[in-house]
């Protein structure tokens, strides 16, 4: 559903994407995994065309997305920190997007801003809201128009315990539609039953894309958390040996 | 697009800068008609006014208007639009909200007072500044992500068109006083949509036989239909320029 090839970026001397090869396919659900500063966002906004690469290429469903607008209908996005025109309420903001992409869908899917109680608070003004209500109105954006991709940079950095698992059970249920999923997150053990592949970055490249029992089985560890540790403890060594990283 | 003019329209209404200008406008070109008994004499006062304030608002307005809207930018970056009508979309909204403040504080006074071919002269000349200065800002703040240097780039730009630039060209007149340069001051006069502005108003006020030799040649061509034409394709450089580098740059911007 989406590749990507040869994706290049450089924000001055940092490379931030180095050579990316990827394959994303319908149904699956992909955890973003790496440090901070490995280039998941970048590789996020590039999907999205916010970033625009230096050379490489992204498809979606088979069409190179450069220059091209039409496919981000199909894609809900959800920023790492949502930032939301100031002066704007939330149900203004709602009603702003419904408007903008009405023709692309009938239906809109409220049941996460039903569940995380925004009702109540839709008419306040987007900077009088806290961080993690703020990250709430930009989770129920990503779901309301029930798209086919759905991307979510941190969803559950600044959220409660409660609106988190919220969320979680949301995005279970959108995973049972076979949605494609792509979630980049630190908190890695909250993604254990959730994710059924991981893709690794590094520095601005690709380390590995592996279903998640393939990644439990060649580290020998039950737990996601405990694989990832034991990748980046290996990498870390790897680097550090062989030529001066610092 | 016209979803999105809509509600920057109803964005910048609800700021109470736009007002406040619109105000300001008016109480000035009521003040200058109500002081001179002659309209021509309130035009010519009014214009010195309109040429310092209107380009002036336009560019801080629109700069500022800009860099607080980065956000808005972003979140309709990552929704299905294209970036070119996008940046089109803030340039209209912007535009139409200042041209509206424009019409009601000067226009109106001016056709009231001055109905005539002069009266409407100004208001075109007003509202072509309008547009170029707002497509200045948009240019200005594409380029350079830091709001600081924005404001500054744009307040330069203001400052260099407003009165540097005469003053290069009024050296370069002195340097060169022996040589025939009435040609070249048309020229010069095209690279400075302030300056033509004023030299359209100053034609049509018939006091260019005040300026000696220069205004024989500035009547000779900009007074006729052509002149006319002309100043407005050049008034549109100045509009269409700024602009289709704003959105050249924008396409390939980072967000």
């Amino acid at each position: 559903m989406i590749t990507a090839s040869n994706l290049n970026k450089k924000f001055g001397k940092l490379q931030a994407l180095d050579n990316i090869n990827l394959i994303c396919r319908k149904g699956q659900t992909i955890s973003l995994i790496g440090p901070n500063g490995s280039g998941k966002t970048t590789f996020i906004k590039c999907l999205l065309g916010m970033v625009v690469p230096d050379s490489g290429h992204i498809t979606f469903n088979g069409h190179d997305i450069a220059g091209q607008w039409g496919y981000r209908s199909k894609i809900g996005y959800m920023p790492q920190i949502g930032r939301f025109p100031d002066n704007m309420t939330i149900a203004q903001v709602f009603d702003m997007l419904k408007d903008i992409r009405k023709k692309d869908t009938t239906t809109t899917d409220e049941e996460l801003s039903h569940a995380f109680q925004l009702d109540r608070i839709m008419h306040k003004r987007m900077h009088t809201l806290s961080g993690g209500t703020r990250q709430k109105v930009g989770a129920c954006l990503a779901f309301l128009f029930d798209p086919e991709v759905l991307i979510l940079d941190e969803p559950t950095a600044g959220l409660d315990p409660l609106s988190s698992e919220i969320l979680k059970e949301k995005i279970r249920k959108e995973k049972e539609k076979g949605k494609l999923i792509l979630i980049t997150s630190h908190v890695l053990s909250e993604l254990d039953d959730i994710v059924s592949e991981v893709i690794y970055l590094e520095d601005g490249t690709m380390k590995f894309h592996k279903s998640i029992e393939q990644l439990k089985k060649d580290t020998g560890e039950e737990r996601l958390a405990g694989a990832i540790a034991r990748v980046m403890r290996t990498t870390k060594e790897t680097n550090s040996q062989p030529k001066e990283h610092e | 697009m016209n979803k999105i003019i809509k509600y920057i329209i109803s964005d910048i209404v609800r700021n109470k800068i736009v007002l406040a200008y619109t105000l300001f406008l008016l109480a000035i070109s009521l003040t200058v008609f109500n002081l001179e008994d002659n309209s021509a004499k309130g035009i010519l006062s009014l214009l010195n006014v309109i040429l310092i304030i209107v380009p002036l608002v336009s560019i801080v307005f629109a700069t500022i208007y800009m860099y607080n809207a980065a956000e808005f930018i972003e979140l309709l970056v990552s929704q299905p639009l294209k970036r070119t009508s996008l940046l089109l979309s803030v340039f209209s909204g912007l535009a139409i909200s200042l041209l509206l403040a424009f019409l009601v504080g000067a226009g109106l006074p001016v056709l009231i007072y001055s109905p005539w071919r002069i009266g409407l002269a100004m208001i075109t000349v007003g509202m072509g500044l309008t547009l170029v200065f707002v497509s200045l800002a948009i240019l200005a703040s594409v380029i350079t992500r830091d709001k600081a240097k924005g404001m500054g780039i744009s307040i330069l730009l203001w400052f260099y068109f407003s009165l540097i630039y005469d003053g290069i060209v009024l050296f370069i007149l002195f340097q060169f006083s022996d040589y025939p340069l009435e040609k070249a001051s048309i020229a010069f006069s095209s690279l400075n949509p302030i300056d033509l502005g004023r030299i359209v108003i100053l034609l049509k006020l018939d006091v260019s036989a005040m300026m000696g030799y220069t205004g024989a040649v500035f009547k000779d061509f900009f007074g006729g239909r052509w002149g006319t034409i002309y100043s407005s394709c050049i008034i549109l450089v100045w509009i269409g320029a700024p602009l289709s580098l704003a959105i050249r740059r924008f396409n390939r911007k980072d967000l």
